[in-house]
């Protein structure tokens, strides 16, 4: 991807000379070769690379789809055993959670939180390298796994006892536990690094109250994402012994629970879903100001969404249990509670109403998919109001009426957000634009073939299709409306086959973009298209929500931090008032290698217990050296040290 | 707009009525139906209304581009009318939403409601892939078990208690009421009533393995008087084989590997593994669904199941053309 970008242009500094920025650039680039590749700590980097994996395997996802909808297409189709099938889906959903969904958001976050908050880089920059290898090794290992006949096949969510031990022999379910392990540790450590950098490495004058909305949703996403993992990460560890070390968490005969996977699993599971969605909802913020040009309307109200969004999510996960025999007043209320959480989202769709009403629209393709969520995502979360009732969700429960609803509400709700978000940030990522007439086709393919695809289920499962059945007799007459879902399929294939050609074109051929091609009046578009290593040469005071649209006043930029050592200001969490410089690690090849350990203790254990024994060793070495301090960065770093 | 080609009084050309939620024939599937409609009206209003804003928030916004001043007097601007507009939707949305939880526990409780008096009570059993009935009655001795089928009499309440022998399943009769999970280890309650007679389909709506897609059976509504006829039928044991042909085919069942997992009430075939054939000719379907239940078709699912269900847990049974044609001559005599 690098090598296509335009040259690098250092932006001029407005106080420090020529030398000095061309030293401050040299203090944070990577090493030259496959070493300093490998060692980024960059953030730009990793995040760049994070999104990379994450579409790929996106598209592996999608081809996994694209294999099920044929099988549907017709009636007793044969196509597709039910072997194949069941693995099939589990690794469709899987991949698609677990490692396109969340990561891909965290990534974004990733990339832009650092530079929407005026910082030189990521809190904890080895950490953010770590996750990202060890979600591409999670990811690897996952089709390595299916490439072998070893894929998962009981579901994205695992139910036991199906998954255990005595109903699915061999390492399939082993595999799938292990790899949320894997994608887990990614998720939590870059949550650690984002909540890290928007509580202390905001520019000075970014007090809270002046965020972005984008920033405020990744951080309450963050947050819970360190409060439901830990649910999986438990549940999916207790599977683990329950099939390797005869544990009995899970088995009904020896005094364990079915049950109790189910609620570990959706307290997870249902923040997950939010967690995919918060993000998408602050690039929505994101895009519409600078389409709407003015500031969103109701700031306050959008971030106190967001929070209560974050809350009531953890109030929901029942109602995924509604067909068991959980307590009847006790489903109630998680009815009320599931149908509550529709009024945070609300408030902020009127608010964004409310912003394009009174606003000036430039309609180009990120405001396009803009229009496309409203129209989605509202019809999606009026299903889920009506999956919240618990006596209509009996009957729509694990059907295709279910499977309709979660596409229109993730991929209205975060896919069509991301690719918003792709257009309006492509060019800041790599200095080219978009093409916009291919970006329109991109969009209208997407937009129809999606509701052609998946509106149909929505019958289908009230006319009584379950999900998860590798085919249907063809004398219930569902074989029309899943022929036309698989048309719809195919032009959403055609859709993102039309995005691919449209990056790589636009790579190699598009526009060179300015450095605020939008006009928008966030920080990332206060530096160069794309931003040089140091992310600021001067690094930006702030005096106002939306920082670039406002009357400039001094002081505007902070001076006094090292050229010659990666120095980052430290602010505090509230008024983002200058606390300490802090300097940053230097790359290091560790990390990698770190995962490299840390994978192979996880696969060895799905073979024998003994692997987390002595795999802990290559970890201990590796960590040990990763924490070393470096006798060059000692030297610098009490160099810099100045008595207060 | 696209919500409102949803159906809504009439199900849509094609698709099968027999197992369809929106062809409501007993009690609770017509409260689920009652409940889906206003729903879907609701949900309907809301989404049109809010597109409407949508088109006139496109329409009446001007326009501009990238060079256009952004508007940032806006941050010391109370947006009065906005305000209200927003204060008023979010009021609209909160009022519409408690109206539907409204409905929706009203729905619980009627269905709770349903009488019960002279309820008809069953044991159902879900086994990969298949369903186990047992009708219990008065002396116990009066009980019977069948496989993949249930016969109900209209307007009598059914309880049916859930169990589960190996995972988690679901039970799911959409015509009659909503799912019911039977789930090892815990028991289960379901309460429904058939108020039209007929044949409906039934299938697992819980994923459950290999063979979820086939397990499915079927429920017979029909009235009181032909239904305890048929349970009578039921109680009976295997008649005794009256050709010779049925004869042998009572002897390669008892001495083959068939008695291990399959119960015939009346021979010495007790196994406990498999459906109860001990009236199988009797059953619409082989298989919990998978094929009609003609002579060929049970030749072919003897010598191949795994062809029709792959990841079934009968096994494929060499036999002799003669032994298999006596097998199935004596299995067809079993009504």
């Amino acid at each position: 991807m690098s090598t296509t970008a335009p040259e690098l242009r250092l932006p001029p500094s407005r106080h420090l000379t020529p030398p000095e920025v061309r030293e401050l650039e040299r203090t944070w680039s990577d090493r030259p070769g496959i070493l300093g590749w490998l060692a980024t700590v960059d953030h730009k980097h990793i995040a760049r690379r994070f999104i990379v994996t994450c579409f790929v395997f996106f598209l592996l996802g999608g081809l996994l789809a694209a294999a099920m909808r044929m099988q549907l297409a017709r009636p007793e189709n044969d196509l597709l055993g039910p072997d194949l099938y069941n693995q099939i889906f589990t690794m469709h959903g899987s991949t698609m959670m677990f490692l396109f969904a969340v990561p891909v958001m965290q990534a974004v976050a990733i990339y832009f939180v650092p530079l929407m908050v005026g910082a030189r880089n990521i809190a904890f920059p080895r950490t953010a390298a770590f996750s990202y290898w060890i979600l591409l090794a999670g990811g690897v290992f996952l089709f390595v796994g299916f490439v072998l006949n070893i894929g998962p096949d009981v579901g994205w969510f695992a139910y036991v006892p199906l998954s255990g031990p005595q109903y699915s022999p061999g390492k399939r379910a082993d595999w799938w536990a292990q790899m949320i392990t894997f994608t887990e540790v990614s998720a939590l450590l870059a949550s650690i690094c984002i909540i890290a950098t928007v509580f202390k490495l905001r520019a000075p004058g970014m007090t809270l109250t002046r965020i972005p909305l984008f920033v405020w949703a990744s951080l309450v996403t963050a947050f819970m994402i360190l409060f439901a993992m830990p649910a999986v990460m438990l549940a999916s560890t207790m599977l683990i012994m329950d099939r390797l070390i005869g544990t009995h968490f899970f088995n009904p005969a020896d005094g364990g629970d079915a049950l109790l996977w189910q609620h570990l699993f959706w307290f997870f599971g249902h923040p997950e879903v939010y967690i995919i969605f918060i993000p998408g909802l602050g690039m929505l913020s994101s895009i519409i100001a600078p389409f709407a040009r003015r500031p969103i309307y109701g700031y306050p109200a959008m971030v106190l969404s967001l929070i209560a969004t974050a809350f009531l999510g953890f109030a929901l996960w029942v109602h995924h249990m509604f067909a068991t025999n959980v307590a009847e007043l006790g489903k109630s209320f998680f009815t009320a509670a599931s149908m509550v959480i529709a009024i945070p989202t609300a408030i902020q769709i009127f608010c964004w109403i409310a912003t394009l009403w009174t606003g000036k629209l430039n309609f180009r393709t990120p405001l396009l998919y803009v229009l496309g969520f409203f129209f989605i995502l509202i019809l999606g979360g009026l299903t889920g109001v009506m999956l919240a009732s618990v006596s209509l969700d009996t009957q729509i429960h694990d059907t295709f009426f279910v499977v309709a609803h979660l596409h229109y509400v993730l991929i209205g709700g975060a896919v069509f957000p991301l690719f918003g978000a792709f257009y309006y940030w492509f060019p800041k990522m790599t200095g080219r634009m978009l093409s916009e007439r291919l970006g329109r086709w991109n969009f209208w393919l997407f937009f129809i073939g999606f509701n052609v695809a998946f509106f149909p289920m929505h019958i289908l499962g009230l006319e009584g299709m379950p999900r998860r059945v590798y085919t249907y007799p063809a004398e219930l007459g569902w074989g029309t409306l899943n022929l036309v879902s698989t048309l719809g399929a195919v032009t959403i294939a055609v859709s993102v086959l039309l995005f691919i050609l449209n990056v790589v074109v636009s790579l190699r051929r598009g526009a060179l973009a300015p450095d605020n091609p939008w006009g928008a009046g966030t920080l990332e578009w206060a530096t160069s298209s794309p931003p040089p290593a140091c992310n600021f040469v001067d690094v930006p005071i702030v005096h106002g929500r939306e920082p670039l649209w406002q009357p400039t006043r001094g002081p505007e930029y902070v001076t006094g931090l090292a050229t010659h050592a990666r120095e980052v200001l430290v602010t505090s969490v509230v008024d983002a008032l200058p606390d300490q410089r802090l300097m940053q690690p230097d790359s290091t090849i560790w990390p990698f290698v770190s995962s490299l350990a840390v994978s192979a203790m996880f696969v060895g254990s799905i073979f024998n217990p003994w692997a987390i024994v002595w795999g802990a060793i290559p970890v201990a070495i590796a960590l040990t050296a990763w924490f070393w301090p470096g006798r060059e960065e000692t030297r610098k770093a009490l160099a810099l040290e100045k008595a207060p | 707009m696209l919500l409102a080609m949803l159906p809504m009084a009439t199900p849509l050309a094609g698709a099968a009525p027999f197992q369809n939620a929106l062809n409501p024939t007993g009690i609770q599937a017509a409260h689920i139906y009652t409940l889906w409609n206003v729903m879907l009206g609701v949900c309907t209003v809301v989404f049109v209304a809010t597109m409407i804003g949508l088109l006139i928030a496109l329409r009446r916004g001007g326009r501009g581009d990238e060079t256009t001043p952004a508007e940032v007097a806006r941050f010391g601007d109370p947006e009065r009318i906005a305000h209200r507009s927003v204060v008023a939707s979010v009021a609209i949305s909160i009022a519409l939403l408690l109206f539907l939880l409204a409905a929706s526990v009203f729905t619980d409780r009627a269905l709770a409601r349903l009488p019960l008096q002279n309820a008809l009570t069953l044991d159902i059993t879900a086994h990969q892939f298949w369903w186990e009935v047992q009708y219990n009655d008065d002396p116990p001795s009066r009980n019977f078990i069948t496989a993949n089928e249930l016969q109900i009499p209209v307007g009598r309440p059914v309880i049916a208690r859930l169990h589960s022998d190996d995972v988690i399943h679901s039970l799911w009769v959409p015509n009659l009421h909503g799912k019911k999970d039977l789930i090892p280890g815990e028991t289960s309650l379901i309460q429904f009533r058939a108020d039209k007679a007929g044949d409906y389909r039934g299938q697992c709506a819980e994923f459950c393995g290999w063979q979820h897609a086939w397990m499915a059976f079927n429920v017979k509504a029909l009235p009181p008087s032909d239904f305890e006829r048929w349970a009578e039928q039921q109680r009976h044991s295997a008649p005794e084989p009256a050709t010779d042909i049925a004869k042998r085919g009572r002897d390669v069942f008892e001495s083959g590997p068939c008695g291990m997992c399959h119960n015939i009430q009346g021979t010495n075939a007790h196994g406990q593994f498999a459906p109860d054939l001990t009236h199988v000719a009797s059953r619409p379907t082989l298989a919990a669904g998978r094929l009609p239940n003609t002579p060929e078709h049970m030749m072919a699912w003897i010598v191949n199941p795994q062809q029709f269900k792959p990841g079934a847990n009968m096994p494929a049974v060499p036999l002799s053309p003669d032994d298999l044609r006596a097998l199935v001559a004596y299995l067809q005599t079993l009504k």
